[in-house]
Parts: structure tokens; sequence; C-alpha cells
């Protein structure tokens, strides 16, 4: 067939970008530094600090992840409610930050949230007074969310506006007030989307380390801060391999384990 | 007089400006299978989401049991839908289908398993409980639509063209089904649809609309056999509609000729419409009727033969079992009785109401 040579720079781009590096930081991470086999460096996120580390980044990354669904069903409601021309203008307003580039959208946000900062100001302004947030996991957690929100919305709002409409007509007609419709229909019918949000928002959030430098202030160590200080500071490159395979590991089986129950037969794209 | 189970009272209705429903009334007895009939566009199944309550009514009210529900959201009524589109919930299974009224008004286990089982078996499909919605073909489909309307005993299930979307094999299938599921729960059925055939076989009343208007109201026969105006009877089955002058009680001109009919009381002379359906249109030699025309066509239809002669500048199509030749020169003839002999209407959407 000649259509094969079709896949032919794909194939090339998986194997160069994909498959070498991966191979060349599990050889470097089960290494050490004379070339020897060692399971040292994936062990080593058992460290106390490593795995607190990698314990706060899970609970992070949890916390954006929720609070992201629980921001992202309203607006997508919302948006399924708006009359189409609306709609989309809505969409674009929602969307427009992420073509902003990444570490601006923070620094702005370091703005905002310094002592004195815009909403200390505004708070000042108020009486009230001024805010400790900068350097705190709550300035991380702000950050985040503000970040990956927009990759929980699409996905979610895709899935919400695939409902028919006929199908929520028919709950209603059956019975089912508005609190109804929404967890016995819409919920559960806009769960591949909310999965989809899920495995955008959980696993950026679990490995970033841009934000809690910039937010965290160099006080607040993510994994992904210890695998970056690994590499970049210490030089350590077969302990920070070694950290980065047993975090990826960590992740998909966090992810297997909350997918597990939601998908049961239905399968999306993603697994 | 019976119980009227619902009443729309003067109901109007307009999307973007245009008038979908124009005033108007109607009474529906309990245990009717009425039936909503019209073209696309005539307002049928406006009506129909009025009553379901995911339609306001701009003016009017709709009374349910004498109880003012105009503006009662469609969950809060005894009232229950089979949609067009069937509208299953496709997360859920057949069993869980059929069990969602009931568990949003907290019945128990027993009682629900109780229900499905006879809801299934009601639309016969036994031992489907556990079968995925997807996996089922469209009338299937619609079935349990049915029956998940059906167990929350409403006083009033609606049938928004529910058999459109089938074949029409199993289309007359189901109509015999859904006329026996009428019989055995006694829910009053308000059913819309297009098909004039569909109509004429299930209803014991119909309702024929058009622009919003109704144009007729009353039992299969009544509405086939003495259509009331020239939209009806053109709309209901096929027919001969040409135009006549009525002479005096009884007699009315065609074509310049003088037929006998059984019609009273128009003025003198006055311009009439004439309808004779194509099955009373008898075909004779040549002299023996009240017309000579020539055969234009003869189409084979299975049970007859539909054959159209042409009398001077008008055409007619006669139903025969026998066919004459094509250019072949017959007389036509038709009983008194098989004339129907209806006023001009006096502009295109004028309202002729009879109950």
């Amino acid at each position: 067939m000649k259509r094969k040579y079709w896949a032919a720079p794909y194939l090339v781009w998986v194997v160069g970008f994909v498959v070498l590096p991966l191979i060349t930081i599990g050889v470097s991470a089960m290494t050490d530094d004379q070339g020897h086999f060692t399971w040292e460096n994936l062990l080593s996120i058992g460290d106390p600090i490593n795995r607190q580390a990698l314990l706060f980044s899970l609970a992070i990354a949890l916390g954006c992840t929720v609070i992201c669904i629980l921001l992202a069903y309203p607006a997508a409601m919302i948006l399924r409610s708006l009359r189409l021309n609306k709609r989309g203008f809505a969409i674009l307003i929602m969307i427009l930050p992420m073509w902003m580039n990444f570490i601006l959208r923070i620094l702005a946000w370091q703005m905002i949230l310094s002592p004195n900062g815009v909403l200390n100001f505004l708070i000042g302004k108020l009486g009230a007074g001024p805010l400790q947030i900068s350097n705190s996991w709550i300035a991380l957690m702000i950050g985040s969310v503000y970040d990956f929100l927009p990759f929980m919305i699409l996905p979610v709002f895709n899935a919400i506006s695939d409902i028919d409409e006929d199908t929520i007509e028919a709950a209603r007609d059956l019975g089912a007030n508005d609190r109804a419709v929404f967890w016995k229909v819409i919920l559960p019918l806009s769960a591949p989307g909310m999965i989809s949000g899920i495995i955008m928002v959980f696993v950026p959030a679990m490995t970033s380390f841009v934000i809690a430098d910039i937010l965290g202030g160099g006080k607040i160590q993510l994994i992904g801060n210890i695998i970056e200080q690994e590499f970049t500071k210490s030089m350590n490159w077969h302990a920070g391999s070694g950290l980065s395979i047993s975090l990826m590991i960590f992740v998909l089986i966090s992810l297997a384990f909350t997918m597990k129950n939601d998908l049961k037969d239905k399968g999306t794209t993603i697994w | 007089m019976e119980e009227h189970i619902l009443e729309l009272n003067r109901i109007s209705k307009s999307f973007d400006g245009k008038m979908i429903i124009k005033d108007l009334n109607l009474k529906i007895e309990k245990n009717e299978f009425i039936t909503l009939l019209g073209p696309s566009g005539c307002g049928k199944s406006t009506t129909l989401r009025i009553i379901g309550g995911f339609e306001k009514p701009d003016t009017g009210t709709v009374l349910f049991h004498g109880k003012d529900i105009t503006g009662l959201a469609p969950d809060k009524r005894n009232i229950n839908t089979v949609f067009q589109k069937y509208s299953l919930f496709p997360h859920m299974n057949v069993e869980e289908n059929i069990a969602f009224g009931l568990k949003l008004k907290k019945k128990s286990k027993a009682y629900i398993q109780d229900k499905i089982r006879y809801a299934l078996k009601l639309v016969n499909l036994e031992g489907f409980e556990k079968r995925e919605t997807t996996s089922l073909s469209g009338g299937q489909q619609q079935r349990i639509a049915i029956a998940r309307a059906i167990v929350n005993e409403p006083d009033l299930l609606l049938l928004d063209e529910p058999l459109g979307a089938l074949d029409l094999k199993l289309r007359k299938d189901m109509q015999r089904e859904l006329i026996n599921i009428k019989k055995e729960v006694g829910i009053t059925f308000i059913y819309v649809t297009h098909d004039q055939e569909e109509a004429l076989t299930m209803s014991d009343k119909i309702v024929v609309m058009n622009k919003g208007i109704i144009q007729q109201m009353g039992t299969s026969k009544s509405i086939y056999d003495e259509p009331q105006n020239a939209f009806v009877a053109d709309f209901i089955g096929e027919s001969n509609i040409v135009d006549g002058v009525m002479l005096e009680d009884r007699v009315v001109s065609i074509s310049g000729v003088k037929v006998e009919c059984v019609d009273e009381g128009f003025g003198t002379d006055e311009p009439v419409d004439v309808v004779i359906r194509p099955e009373d249109l008898e075909i004779r030699e040549a002299g023996k009727g009240y017309f000579d025309g020539t055969v234009i066509s003869v189409l084979f239809q299975g049970a007859y033969y539909e054959i159209k002669i042409r009398v001077a500048d008008t055409d007619w199509i006669s139903q025969s079992v026998t066919a004459p030749r094509a250019g072949e020169t017959v007389g036509l003839y038709v009983l008194p009785d098989n004339i129907q002999i209806m006023h001009k209407p006096r502009s295109e959407d004028a309202e002729v109401v009879r109950e």
C-alpha cells in the first residue's frame, strides 16, 4: 500500500520525539554516574523531601482540577443557553487568555497578588487589610486554576452542547426539575468531556513548576520544581530522570484509578 | 356531556413575529384518541408543546381537569410525551429509561420492577430490560419511549409524530399496537401527525389544522365524507375539487351541466366548490353519464386503476377496478349522495369549525 508512506513523517516524529527521549530518560534513570544499573534514582521519590513535594503537588493538582470542574460546569451551562452569535463571542473571551504567553500571564498574577498589588490596593480601598496571598499556596492555586480553566471549559462545553435538547425535554416531561435534569442527564452525558478536561488539567497541574516558581516565590516546592533543580542546579540528571519516570508512573496510576469507575464500557478517545 | 380533561381557550402563539397559532379553542374529552392533523408548519406540534408545557402561549389559557396550568412547568404536569426522535437517555439501558420517571417519584423498587415488566409486555419487548438503547432498532426505541411514558400513568399522553421515522410496514404494525395500548391503559391520547391515513385509521376524533387555525373537527368518517372546506377535502384523501354554480337546492351546475346533488341552503347562482372522491366517480359508456370526456392516462395502483379523464378544460381523477384504454371517450356519473358542495372560502384561511 502506497499510502503507508504518508505515515512516515509521523513515525519519525513519534520515534524521534517520544520514544527515543523516553528511552534516554529511562536509561538515565536506571544508571548511576559510573553507568552501573541502579534502582536508587527511581526510588528516591520516597525520600522525605521528595515525598512531601509529591503529596503537595497531588493536593494542588486535585484541588485545581476540582475547582476547574466546579467553575466549568456553570460556565458551560450558561454558554449552552446563549444564542448562537453571543455564544461564539463568549467562548472567544474565555479562551482569549490562552493565546497570551503563559509566563506573561503568571507574571501578571504575581503583580496582582503582591503585597502592593492591585488586589491589596482594592481591598485597602474597602478598608480591609492587606492580604498575604503572595508566595503562598493560595497564589499557586489561583494561578493554576486561571491557566488550566479553559482546558476544562472547552471539552465540558462541547460535551454539554452535544446533548440533544429533546433529551432534556424528555427528562423534564418525566418529572425532572432543573436539579434532577442536571444530575441525572447533563452530568452523566457530559462525563466524557469532563474526563478529557480532568486529564488536560490534572496532568499539567501535577507536573508544572513554572507557576510555583513565579507565584510561590521559591518557597513552594512542587515535585516539578525538585526535578527542575536536579537538572539545572544539582546537575544530577540521573536523579532527575528517576524522579520524572516515577512521577509519570504515579500520574498514570492515579488517572487510571480515577477513570476506572466513570468510564465503564463507554470508552473515550483518551484511553 | 362527558368530562373535559383538557381545554384550550383562545390560545395564540407566535415565533419571531410569525403567527403559529391563532385564537385556538379545543376541548378534549376523557379517554379519547384525538389526532391533530395538518401539514408541517400548521401549528399542530406547537399546540402539543403548549399542552406539554414546553411552550407558553402568548395569550389564552390551558385548563387541565378544570385547573389553569398555563404557566406550569412540564415536570409539574401529569402529562407525558412520546417524542418524534424517541429521545431515550443514551447513558441508560432500557430498564433505567423506563424507571426514570418512577424513580423521581420515589416509588418502591418492587413497584418499579412490576411496572417495567408490565410496560415491556405491553409494548411486546419482554426480556429487553438490560439491553442498551443504542442497540435497538427505531421501532424498538419508539416502543421503549412509549413504555417510559406510560409507566407514569399520565392522565394525558401526547404523541408527537411518533411513527414518523419508521418505515411503512412497521408504521402499520405500530398503529395497530398503539390502538391496543390505548385500549389497555385507558389513557387519553393526543396524537400529532401529518399523515392523513394514520389519522383516519387510529383516531376517535380528528382535528384538521392549517395555518394555526382549526379547519374542521370530527370523527374520521365525517371528516372524510363531509369535508367543510377545500383545504380539508384536499388534505384528507384524494379529491376532485372543481368549480360549480349552485342553481337551486339540490341542483349544481358543473362545466355547464346540471348535476343532481343533496345539498340545500345555498344562494341561487352561488359559486361553490364541488368535491367528489375519485372512488365515487363512475366511468360509464359515452353518453350515459353527466359528461363525456377523453381518457388521458391510466395508472395501475395495485388494488385499483387511477384514471385521468379530461372534460372540456377540467381534469377528473377516477379510481376503478376496470380500466378503459387511454384516448377512449367515456361517460362520467356520480350519485347525488357522493357530491359534497362547499362554500367558496371568503379568505384563504377562513375558519370552519364543526363539532
